[in-house]
C-alpha cells in the first residue's frame, strides 16, 4: 500500500491507545455537552481498526460537532456548512487507503447538507458518518433544526415551529445507507460498540447519536434515555434475536398484519417466538425500525441495517483497473495525436 | 451535357468563410465540422464558431431552432472564424431568415429550395417566397432542390424517407466540396467509421455526399470553383483542436507532468460538460473523473481528492462558479492546491447558455466573501487552452493556492490548428509534498513562494488539522488574534501578489510605443490581432498586447499602458477589465463593450480604433 506521497506504507503496526488519539487542543464544548462523550468514545475506539493514525482522516461541517477534528490527533479537515461529504468523498475516491470519517449534525447533514448526505449514501462511498443529532442549531445558539419537533418553541420560532421533524434513520435508508445505526451520548458502551461496528464497516456508514445540547434543547431526549427509564423505552437491537426490551425482559414488538404492535410476554399466551427477529439485511424491518419513536413505541438503538456492496471507491479503482487492462496504460503522446494529423515541413 | 463541355474557371483565394445554418435537427455541427477537418487536412489554417441553440430539438422549422457553423479557411494565418459568412448554406427559411443579416450583399446564396413550401415560409412569418420574389436580388442566389435530388440519389436503398432526409446536410457538403475543389475521401472514411455497424445508412449518406459533389459537376448553377491554397504554417505536426478538447488534455498532461493522479469533479453545465466528457474517458491515464449530485459537491470532492495529494480539479460556467463560490474560498483558506475552470456563458442568471461573454471576471476575482485572493489565467485560442491548463497546475501546485481557469464558449467550440507539442518540450512541475517531520508546521511559509507545506494524510508524524477557521500564523491552530488576522490576509495577498515574478511579461505587437494600445484578454485575441494588423497595414500607429495572466498581473502591465496615448479595452462585458485597469494604473482607458452572445468582429474593432485615432487626430489639430 503506498500513501499519497507514493511512499510505501508499513504494515507492521505499532499497538495504540484512546491517548494517541487525543490532540493537543484545548476541548471547547459547553461544560456537559453530550459531545465530550462522543469524542471520548470515538477516540477510544479508533485503536480497535488497525489503520495507523495518519492514515484516518476526519473530516467536519459546520456546527458544534464540527469541531471534533480539532481534538482527534489523525488528520483533520474542517470544512464549511454541509459540505463535508463531498470532501470526504472526494479525499476516499482519490485516496482509497484512507480510513474517513464524517462528523456532522442535524442541521449541518439534514437542512444545509441534506443533498450531499443522500448521494454519498446512496453511492455507498466508503465513509463513517457520524451524525450528532440534538435536534436543535447550537452553534448558532438555539434554532429550530430539521429534526426539531412540530410546534418546538425557539429563538427562530416563538410560536412553534410549523414544519415536520425529518426521521434521519429514514433519509439514510431511503438512500439505501448499507450500515444504518443509532445510538445515544450518554450510553457510553452502546456508543462504542455501535462506533466500532460502523468502523469495521465497508461501504457508507451512517450512525445517528441522539445528542444533549445542555444549553438550547437540554433534555432533548431525556423523556427516552435517562438511566432509569431507558430499558422501558428503547429497544437494543441485536441481529438474529427476537426484539426485547423493557428492564424485565417481558416486552417485545410483534408484527399484526404489516403493523408493529408491543406486546407483554407471558400474556395472552404471547411468548418469545411470536416476536419479531431483527434482521440488519431486511430492508422492510428496517424501514419499521426506521419509522418507530417514543411515545407510541420504545426508540430503536443499535444497528438497524447492515448489508455490503461493492463501495463508490472500489469501482472507481476497478473501472480504472479495467480500461488500462483493455486498452493499455494511457500514452499522452498518442492521445494528443489522436484523430486526424497533417504534419508542415 | 457531354464531357467536351469546358471546365467552370477556377479562382484562387486567400481566405474563404462559410456558414452552413439549417434547423437543429439537420446536422449542420457535423457538417461544418467535416468541413473543418478537410480543409485542416489539407493544409489551411481554420478558425470555426458552432452557433447551435439551447434547445436541443426546438419545433422544426422555427427561429429558435436555427443551428449554424461557421468556418473560415485560409492560405494566410487567420485569428478569427471571420467576421461574415462569403456563403450562406441555408437549408430551410428560418435559417435564410436568421442568418441573411450576415451575408454581405453579393455573397453567395445556397438554398434547399425544397424546404421553402408555404407551411414553413408561414412559421418564420414570410408572406412571400423570398426565393421567387425578388427580395433576395442584392445576393448571389443558387437555389438547388437539394431534399429532391437527394432523395433520388438514395433511392433502390430502402431507407425510410426520415432517414433519406437525414442525408441532405451531405448533399450541401458535397457540393461545397466540389465548389472550394475539395477531397471526399476523409468525409467518406468518417461514414465507414462512423456507420459501421449500419451499412444500408452508411451507403445513404455516402451516396448524398457524392450526390452533391456531382450535381456541382454536372451542371453549370456554378460558373467558378475556388481554390484556397494551403497555409504557410509553421513546421510541425497539426491536429484540429477545440478549446474544450485542448483544455482536458492540458489537465492530462499537467498530471503526468506533476507526477500526480488527476481527479475531475464536476455537474453537468453548457458549455463545460464536454471537459467531463472527455476526461470520463481517460480512465487509463489514472484520471477518476466523478458526476457530483451538485456544483458544490463538485468543488468539494475536488478540494478533498487535493487535501489527499492529486490535483483537484473541477470545472463550470458562470451559474456553476457563483454556486461553488464558498467552496472556493475554503481552498484560499486552507490554501490547497486546486483549479477551477469558468467556461463562461452570457448571462447573468441562465442567460444565453450556449452564448459567449467574458462577464465573469469580476466574479472569479471578487465573488467571495471577505479578502479572498487567488490567482486567475485566461488562454487566449483553443489551442492555447493545453498551455494554460498547464500553467494554471503550476501555479495551483507551486503556490498551494486555487486558480481559476477562465474559458468561454467561443474558446470551448470554436477549433483551429494546433502544433501538437513535444512532450520533452514540457517541464516538469515542482510539488511542495512535505514529509519530514522535523520542524513542521502546516502553516510554515516558503519563505519565497509563500506556499504552505502539502502534508498529506498517510504521512506518519504529520497529523494535522486544517480548516475554514481562521489560523495562526506559522502554527495553524484556530486563532481568533486580531493582529493575526491581519497577518494572515496581507501573507495570503501577498502570495498570490507574488506570482507576479513568475510568470512573462506583457508582450506588445506591433509599435512599443505610439497612439493607441488595444489591450483585450482570453478569445478576443483573434478579432483584436487581426484588426490591429490592418490598422497597422494602414499605417496606424496601433499596438495589441494580451493578457493571459489576469491575476496577479504581468509587472510591466503599467509600464506597457503608460507607453501609448490611449488604451482601448474591447471587452464581452460591460467593461470588467477595464475596471481594474483604470483602479489599478490610474489610466484613463476607455472600453469598446458589446454583449451580444458573440465573439467580436474585425471590424468593429478596427473601426473603434479608428474613432479613437481619428477623435486624438482631431485633438492635435
Amino acid at each position: 500500500m503506498t500513501n499519497g506521497n507514493g511512499q510505501t506504507t508499513s504494515p507492521e503496526l505499532p499497538v495504540l491507545t484512546r491517548k494517541d488519539f487525543v490532540s493537543d487542543q484545548e476541548v471547547r464544548w459547553c461544560p456537559g455537552c453530550g459531545d465530550y462523550s462522543i469524542l471520548a468514545q470515538t477516540q477510544r475506539v479508533m485503536p480497535d481498526f488497525g489503520y495507523p493514525k495518519e492514515n484516518i482522516v476526519f473530516i467536519s461541517g459546520i456546527g458544534c460537532s464540527g469541531r471534533l477534528p480539532y481534538y482527534m490527533n489523525t488528520y483533520g479537515f474542517h470544512s464549511i456548512h454541509g459540505r463535508a461529504p463531498t470532501l470526504a468523498t472526494g479525499l476516499k475516491a482519490a485516496r482509497p487507503d484512507l480510513m474517513v470519517w464524517v462528523i456532522t449534525g442535524d442541521g449541518d447533514a439534514l437542512s444545509i447538507g441534506g443533498n450531499h448526505l443522500l448521494h454519498t449514501l446512496r453511492r455507498n462511498v466508503d465513509v463513517r458518518i457520524v451524525m450528532f443529532n440534538n435536534r436543535i442549531y447550537g452553534l448558532t445558539k438555539g434554532q429550530a433544526s430539521p429534526t426539531s419537533e412540530l410546534g418546538k418553541v425557539t429563538k427562530s420560532s416563538p410560536y412553534g415551529t410549523i414544519d415536520y421533524p425529518v426521521s434521519p434513520l429514514a433519509v439514510a435508508l431511503a438512500a439505501e445507507a448499507t450500515f444504518i445505526a443509532r445510538s445515544v451520548d450518554t450510553h457510553t458502551e452502546h456508543l462504542q460498540a455501535t462506533l466500532d461496528r460502523a468502523g469495521r464497516h465497508h461501504g457508507s456508514a451512517f450512525v445517528e447519536v441522539l445528542q444533549n445540547c445542555n444549553i438550547f434543547n437540554d433534555g432533548a431526549h431525556r423523556e427516552f434515555t435517562d438511566r432509569e427509564v431507558r430499558d422501558d423505552r428503547m429497544l437494543f437491537l441485536e441481529h438474529g434475536k427476537p426484539m426485547i426490551f423493557g428492564k424485565d425482559r417481558n416486552r417485545g414488538i410483534r408484527l399484526h398484519g404489516h403493523q408493529p404492535e408491543i406486546v407483554t410476554i407471558g400474556e395472552g399466551g404471547i411468548t418469545e417466538a411470536d416476536l419479531l427477529v431483527h434482521d440488519e439485511t431486511d430492508p422492510l424491518i428496517a424501514f419499521m425500525l426506521a419509522h418507530i419513536y417514543w411515545p407510541e413505541f420504545p426508540v430503536p438503538v443499535g444497528v438497524v441495517r447492515s448489508v455490503t456492496r461493492p463501495t463508490h471507491d472500489q469501482m472507481l479503482t476497478d473501472q480504472i483497473a479495467q480500461a488500462t487492462a483493455a486498452r493499455g496504460k494511457g500514452d499522452l503522446a498518442q492521445l494528443l495525436r489522436a484523430g486526424e494529423t497533417w504534419t508542415v515541413k | 451535357m457531354t464531357l467536351t463541355e469546358p471546365r467552370p474557371a477556377e479562382r484562387q483565394l486567400e481566405r474563404v468563410t462559410i456558414r452552413f445554418a439549417g434547423d437543429s435537427g439537420d446536422g449542420m455541427q457535423l457538417t461544418g465540422t467535416q468541413f473543418t477537418r478537410t480543409a485542416a487536412a489539407f493544409g489551411n489554417d481554420i478558425s470555426t464558431f458552432p452557433d447551435y441553440p439551447a434547445e436541443i430539438r426546438a419545433p422544426a422549422g422555427s427561429l429558435p431552432g436555427v443551428s449554424g457553423f461557421q468556418l473560415s479557411f485560409s492560405s494566410t494565418d487567420i485569428h478569427t472564424p471571420g467576421d461574415e459568412p462569403d456563403v450562406l448554406v441555408a437549408m430551410n427559411p428560418a435559417a435564410l431568415k436568421a442568418n441573411l443579416g450576415d451575408l454581405p450583399r453579393g455573397g453567395a446564396l445556397v438554398v434547399n429550395e425544397d424546404a421553402f413550401t408555404p407551411q414553413n415560409l408561414q412559421k418564420v412569418g414570410y408572406a412571400a417566397n423570398p426565393l421567387t420574389d425578388g427580395s433576395l436580388s442584392s445576393w448571389h442566389l443558387f437555389t438547388v432542390p437539394i431534399s429532391t435530388l437527394n432523395a433520388r440519389a438514395l433511392e433502390g436503398l430502402g431507407l425510410t424517407n426520415k432517414q433519406v432526409d437525414l442525408t441532405k446536410n451531405f448533399f450541401a457538403l458535397g457540393l461545397m466540396f466540389w465548389l472550394y475543389e475539395r477531397a471526399m475521401e476523409p468525409t467518406l472514411a468518417w461514414i465507414d467509421e462512423k456507420f459501421s455497424k449500419r451499412p444500408e445508412i452508411a451507403e445513404g449518406n455516402r451516396r448524398a455526399l457524392r450526390a452533391g459533389y456531382n450535381f456541382g459537376e454536372t451542371t453549370e448553377i456554378f460558373h467558378e470553383r475556388y481554390v484556397v491554397p494551403p497555409a504557410h504554417l509553421a513546421p510541425g505536426t497539426y491536429r484540429n483542436i477545440t478549446g474544450n478538447e485542448a483544455t482536458a488534455l492540458g489537465f492530462v498532461a499537467a498530471s503526468q507532468l506533476a507526477d500526480r493522479p488527476l481527479f475531475y469533479g464536476s455537474y453537468p453545465i453548457t458549455p463545460a460538460s464536454d471537459i467531463l466528457h472527455q476526461l470520463a474517458g481517460y480512465k487509463n491515464f489514472g484520471v477518476k473523473t466523478y458526476q457530483a449530485e451538485d456544483e458544490i459537491a463538485a468543488v468539494g470532492a475536488a478540494i478533498g481528492a487535493s487535501y489527499g495529494g492529486a490535483l483537484g480539479l473541477t470545472a463550470s460556467s458562470g451559474p456553476g462558479i457563483a454556486l461553488k463560490s464558498e467552496a472556493i474560498g475554503l481552498a484560499v483558506m486552507v490554501e490547497l492546491p486546486l483549479v477551477v475552470v469558468d467556461v463562461q456563458r452570457a448571462g447573468p442568471s441562465t442567460g444565453m447558455p450556449t452564448k459567449t461573454e467574458q462577464g465573469d471576471l469580476l466574479q472569479v476575482l471578487f465573488g467571495r466573501n471577505s479578502e479572498s485572493p487567488l490567482a486567475v489565467v485566461a488562454p487566449a485560442t483553443p489551442g492555447e487552452c493545453f498551455d494554460y491548463a498547464i500553467e494554471a497546475f503550476r501555479i495551483a501546485l507551486k503556490y498551494m493556492t486555487p486558480v481559476v481557469f477562465l474559458s468561454d464558449a467561443f474558446l470551448a467550440n470554436g477549433a483551429e490548428p494546433w502544433s501538437i507539442p513535444s512532450l520533452e518540450d514540457l517541464p516538469r512541475i515542482g510539488v511542495p509534498s512535505r514529509t519530514e517531520k522535523a520542524g513542521f508546521y502546516p502553516y510554515a511559509r516558503d519563505p519565497e513562494t509563500l506556499a504552505r507545506p502539502w502534508a498529506v494524510p498517510g504521512t506518519p508524524g504529520l497529523e494535522h488539522r486544517i480548516g475554514g477557521l481562521e489560523k495562526a500564523d506559522v502554527l495553524g491552530n484556530v486563532s481568533y488574534d486580531p493582529d493575526n488576522h491581519h497577518r494572515m490576509t496581507e501573507l495570503r495577498a501577498a502570495k498570490i501578489a507574488g506570482i507576479a515574478h513568475d510568470i512573462p511579461a506583457l508582450e506588445v505587437f506591433g509599435p512599443e510605443e505610439g497612439d493607441l494600445l488595444i489591450l483585450g484578454w482570453g478569445s478576443t485575441y483573434g478579432a483584436i490581432r487581426s484588426a490591429v494588423e490592418r490598422l497597422d497595414d494602414r499605417g496606424a500607429s496601433v499596438a495589441h498586447a494580451h493578457l493571459r495572466h489576469l491575476n496577479p498581473l504581468p509587472e510591466n502591465t503599467g509600464d506597457v499602458l503608460r507607453r501609448f496615448r490611449r488604451v482601448l479595452v474591447p471587452e464581452i462585458n460591460l467593461g470588467q477589465l477595464l475596471l481594474l485597469i483604470r483602479a489599478r494604473f490610474l489610466i484613463d482607458a476607455v472600453g469598446y463593450n458589446r454583449v451580444r452572445g458573440k465573439p467580436f468582429r474585425i471590424a468593429e474593432i478596427e473601426a473603434e480604433a479608428e474613432r479613437i485615432l481619428s477623435t486624438m487626430r482631431a485633438g492635435v489639430r
